[in-house]
């Protein structure tokens, strides 16, 4: 092993990895929020909503739920302006986040809200509650509070495979990596930092993950 | 082994030091004893279209392998040829297994060093392309504008050092993404080389990727080994004559769907 390692180009290319490292951070929080959003009014139509909006849910769910991510990626920057629509590839990578994590989380919370006994709605109905209202507070937080872990997981899981954007030239982490090592030709030690602000960012998502949902579930949280 | 007397060995070794030390020396093919043999042997690439790849029948065809026909032809003569990768096309012709190189070989000066060029027979290079209502002249216009490039490219790595800042150049993971990206129009303007290109035209698509400027220009030549004046002038003047009379050019019509520049 005559290899040495030379770390000295992290000076020069700090700006890209901070620029890398700002767009990963913005499309998995943005993604997160609206694509959670979209998970849990998807979950309620297939699980409350009107029968006839339920097959075409299931099948966006099923749609994406059974094709790579990078695919939907590629249909949506190369395939739609096809058809005349264009985005910039920063947009197509957040609409691709949004619609993913939007499929996986309809089913994750989904099975938080099957989860939730007739009763319970009975007895919210029975309060003079209307159905919305039901929904939000009685099904819906105890849902949420059921499955967030799980949500959390496939938050962390949508961020860490974000790095396939930089396959449309978005210049997330992954893209920062690639250009560095193209100049550099370190490929170890460009692709060691890289790892390493992955999982600096998973851990501390999570962690954010955690806080949201004590702020979401102040009272049951000590039962965890 | 009662047969390897040291006097054999010896033999052998004889025998080795003259291959080595003769062969390169005796058997240089200047231009009459290729007329006299009847053969012309020519290195030829197989796995870079459109200079020269296998076709479906299997005969090697190509820009290269085109310009070798045409030189076998005028020196009256037939043609043998040899496929060559582009790591030892230089070794074939130094051990003299072939006449000529024709092997979309670029000019450098550790290869004159070592072997003779003739005159450019084939453009090669790298430019910036975009259809025709994209008025784009010289690198200061392209300020303000998207560019396509395939990342850790030869013009990746130039155009990056001469780019307005005010451009933004967008880097895909390889020629495909480059392509696709023009095509879908996620950039109205990519840096890549004219092969490349060429390829993009061949498809017809809505929007061709037009010369703007270069980059880098590297053309192609013919290698041959060293002190041979009298093929190196045949070669140059079937060369010359064939620019003159529009066969090179109908040969980059049917391999690249360009005309052959101006200057080459």
């Amino acid at each position: 092993m005559g290899y040495v390692f030379d770390y000295s180009w992290i000076g020069e290319y700090s700006g890209v990895l901070l620029k890398g490292l700002w767009l990963t951070v913005w499309l998995i929080l943005v993604g997160a929020t609206f694509g959670v959003a979209l998970g849990i009014f998807c979950a309620w139509v297939r699980a409350l909503g009107p029968k006839w909006a339920r097959p075409i849910v299931g099948a966006y769910v099923e749609l994406i739920r059974n094709t790579p991510f990078l695919i939907q990626l590629f249909f949506i920057f190369f395939g739609l302006p096809s058809l005349g629509v264009q985005m910039g590839e920063t947009q197509a990578a957040l609409l691709a986040m949004i619609i993913n994590l939007g499929a996986y989380g309809c089913e994750i919370v989904r099975a938080g809200i099957q989860a939730t006994t007739k009763g319970q709605f009975e007895a919210g109905w029975s309060l003079g509650l209307s159905r919305i209202e039901t929904f939000r507070h009685v099904v819906l937080i105890p849902a949420l509070q059921r499955i967030w872990p799980a949500l959390s997981s496939q938050i962390v899981i949508v961020m860490l495979g974000s790095a396939v954007v930089s396959q449309i030239a978005a210049e997330d982490i992954s893209y920062a990596a690639d250009f560095i090592q193209s100049r550099t030709f370190r490929a170890f030690e460009t692709y060691i930092v890289a790892t390493l602000i992955y999982l600096a960012l998973a851990i501390l998502l999570r962690q954010l993950l955690k806080g949201v949902g004590w702020v979401l579930f102040p009272k049951r949280s000590a039962a965890r | 082994m009662p047969f390897l007397t040291r006097r054999a060995v010896v033999a052998a070794f004889a025998a080795l030091a003259a291959v080595m030390v003769g062969a390169p020396h005796s058997a240089r093919a200047e231009l009459a004893d290729i007329t006299t043999r009847g053969t012309l042997r020519v290195a030829v690439p197989q796995d870079f279209p459109p200079f020269g790849s296998v076709g479906l029948d299997m005969t090697p065809q190509g820009y290269d392998i085109d310009v070798a026909k045409l030189i076998a032809e005028k020196l009256g003569v037939k043609i043998e040829l040899t496929p060559v990768t582009s790591a030892n096309r230089i070794p074939f012709l130094q051990t003299n297994k072939v006449d000529l190189v024709i092997s979309s070989l670029g000019k450098n000066p550790d290869r004159e060093k070592v072997i003779d060029f003739s005159t450019a027979y084939a453009p090669f290079f790298n430019g910036v392309f975009a259809p025709d209502n994209v008025a784009v002249t010289k690198v200061e216009d392209l300020s303000g504008k998207t560019v396509g490039v395939t990342r850790g490219s030869v013009e990746d790595l130039e155009l990056t050092k001469i780019i307005p800042a005010d451009a933004t150049v967008k880097r895909y993971d390889n020629n495909n993404g480059t392509i696709s990206a023009f095509l879908s129009g996620q950039v109205q303007v990519v840096a890549t080389g004219n092969v490349v290109a060429a390829a993009i035209i061949e498809k017809n698509p809505p929007k061709k990727p037009l010369l703007k400027f270069l980059i880098k220009n590297s053309p192609c030549f013919v290698g041959m080994n060293k002190d041979q004046p009298n093929l190196k002038a045949k070669v140059d003047e079937i060369i010359a004559a064939a620019k003159a009379d529009g066969t090179m050019n109908a040969i980059a019509q049917k391999w690249l769907k360009t005309d052959l520049p101006k200057d080459l």
